[in-house]
């Protein structure tokens, strides 16, 4: 099959066999796909993924019937990941995330009635374990952490953003389905992130800041600027230093998710900070790169102007996400320290509104396990953690819709949702108080 | 007047005086897309074509996109971006022509190419006709695409 189809990336003798069926029809339409799509980016040639896989699609919504005939017709013709994949989180969890029987009928029946039977296609084609299902893969305690130089076919786009970024691996901005199309044929169309000029910086981001920004406005101010070219920012190694540690790995992290889903950015360098941008500096700039620089006042211009997506706009919140993407187990930690405060000075002992904490399975499991005290105490608090996807939970327009006055820190959750976004000082206070 | 501009096909076809939806700014495909396409199976509310639904973007908020022509520099935000744009092309919901003023981006190529292989359908794509062509096409626009990239606005 494939005989008359013409394309211009160079392909390998074996390549050129599978594409002509050698390995089925089903793994033929797969090649097809990547070779058009490396031809729409005018790669050269394929190149070998390195590193494990990790998937974006990991909710069995109805509606995504074509998705799963896909990853059927896949199965049925004996196709896997070989080197297993990570997901993003499942979108329901009624024993943290407690839902009303209207609310769970719409989810059950309507939404991800197809969740099970989804799961068990994603088990099929390679999924790591149980566990798997988190949006920060990269966490330690995940397991799918990419070294330095590997090529990833990963979706998700703060994930795919870290991975470039902070560990310095390479991988494109694939979509859902391509990516595990990459995963399945072992090899990606090598063009734009994954080569060396496509990793040069179009703009310089020059942060003139009195005090630190929040990493979730700046991330979004940056995004919605350089949309999805790559930003070199200078002036942010004084507010998070230069040492690539869990507080500056979690800011970068909540920062490059508000970069790729306020703009599309996939790959950032922050001067002095990363190792790429370590180790080669300015040489990462074009020649004729832009400037933006970003003060306080701007800053401020940005946040003042998101939107609010209420019906009624000074209704008292009812529900706040904290963690998307989700929390790292530094960050559960410093959140348990930053409620305790305040709880204090408000004089409270309870949050005032139902408040949600997500993390990865498996760092909710070492959190549990090895920081007792501030796990007591968020639950203490009244605070729920759980591992959802919150998106996915706000897509039910019974917990979602423009009465649910869902408030979040998630910048990501504020673009995608009706959910209103507030810094990490005044959703706490907003949280513990009850209210505005 | 008509004003002809040449592009370049990433899925090749013919488009006979569609009428053009116009984004200025990046278009978030899931933020656009989600709220009807995801909906779509549910009873009462779900419907048979998209409306835009990005909060954030004026130019295409609350306007039918399902068989329509849409212009538009690139797609932005999350990778869910192709998967969408493939499901709601399988839906017979997708716009009938994505005209992009700049080049491609990964997503959007994603998702014309899996509609492309995957489906019976097309969502006819022209990339890289430049910032004119997006100065000067408006809503409403009727829009004629040729197999070589040829794109005319009247």
């Amino acid at each position: 099959m494939n005989e008359n189809f013409k394309y211009k990336m160079e392909l390998t003798d074996e390549e050129v066999a599978i594409l002509h069926g050698s390995e089925g029809e089903t793994m033929a339409k797969v090649m097809k796909t990547l070779v058009l799509y490396g031809d729409a980016f005018s790669a050269k040639r394929f190149v070998p993924v390195t590193g494990m896989g990790h998937l974006v699609t990991s909710f069995g919504i109805s509606v995504l019937k074509p998705v799963f005939s896909i990853m059927d017709e896949l199965i049925n013709a004996g196709l896997k990941v070989d080197e297993k994949f990570t997901v993003d989180p499942r979108p329901i969890d009624y024993a943290n995330v407690k839902c009303n029987p209207l609310q769970k009928i719409v989810f059950n029946k309507v939404l991800y009635g197809m969740q099970a039977p989804y799961e068990k296609q994603l088990n099929a084609l390679g999924l790591k374990n149980a566990n798997a299902f988190t949006c920060a893969s990269y966490f330690d305690e995940v397991g799918n952490k990419p070294k330095k130089g590997d090529v990833l076919s990963w979706a998700e786009s703060s994930a795919v953003v870290y991975a470039n970024s902070v560990l310095g691996a390479r991988c494109n901005r694939n979509s859902g389905i391509i990516e595990l199309f990459g995963s399945i044929l072992g090899k990606v169309p090598e063009f734009d992130l994954l080569t060396d000029e496509g990793r040069k910086a179009k703009w310089i981001i020059e942060v003139k800041t009195e005090k630190i920004p929040e990493a979730q406005v700046l991330g979004s101010a940056i995004g919605m600027k350089v949309m999805e070219d790559v930003p070199y920012v200078k002036g942010l190694d004084k507010w998070i230093g230069t040492e690539l540690n869990d507080d500056a790995k979690a800011y970068l992290k909540d920062f490059g998710a508000a970069t790729a889903s306020n703009g599309a950015v996939g790959l950032y360098h922050i001067e002095n900070l990363p190792p790429e941008a370590v180790e080669l500096g300015e040489s990462l700039i074009n020649d004729d790169a832009k400037t933006y620089v970003i003060d306080d006042a701007e800053l401020e211009r940005v946040y003042k102007n998101y939107p609010v997506m209420w019906k009624d706009k000074n209704a008292a919140p009812k529900l706040c996400f904290i963690g998307c993407p989700h929390l790292s187990f530094a960050q559960l930690g410093e959140w348990a320290q930053r409620f305790d405060k305040e709880m204090k000075a408000q004089g409270k002992d309870k949050v005032g509104i139902r408040t949600i904490m997500t993390t990865a399975p498996d760092v909710l499991e070492k959190f549990r396990r090895e920081n007792r005290a501030d796990y007591d105490k968020l639950i203490g608090f009244g605070i729920k953690l759980t591992s959802i996807c919150p998106l996915m939970y706000m897509n039910n327009p019974l917990c979602g819709g423009d009465t649910s006055n869902v408030i979040t820190c998630s910048n990501k959750l504020r673009t995608y949702t009706t959910a209103r976004y507030f810094t990490t000082d005044d959703i706490t206070k907003i949280a513990v108080k009850g209210g505005f | 007047m008509s004003k002809t501009f040449k592009g370049r096909p990433i899925v090749a076809g013919t488009i006979d005086k569609g009428e053009a939806v116009v984004s200025h700014n990046g278009v978030n495909t899931l933020a656009t897309f989600q709220k009807t396409a995801l909906l779509h199976d549910i009873p009462i509310i779900g419907k048979d074509e998209v409306i835009g639904s990005d909060q954030n973007n004026p130019d295409v908020f609350g306007k039918v996109l399902t068989n329509k022509v849409l212009c538009l520099p690139q797609t932005i935000g999350s990778t869910t971006g192709g998967m969408v744009l493939y499901t709601v092309s399988a839906l017979n919901m997708a716009p009938s022509a994505m005209l992009f003023s700049q080049p491609i981006d990964s997503l959007a190529a994603a998702g014309v190419i899996l509609a492309d292989v995957w489906t019976d359908n097309t969502i006819v794509a022209v990339d890289s006709l430049g910032e004119e062509f997006l100065a000067s096409v408006k809503d409403g626009d009727k829009i004629s695409v040729s197999e070589d990239g040829t794109v005319t606005v009247e």
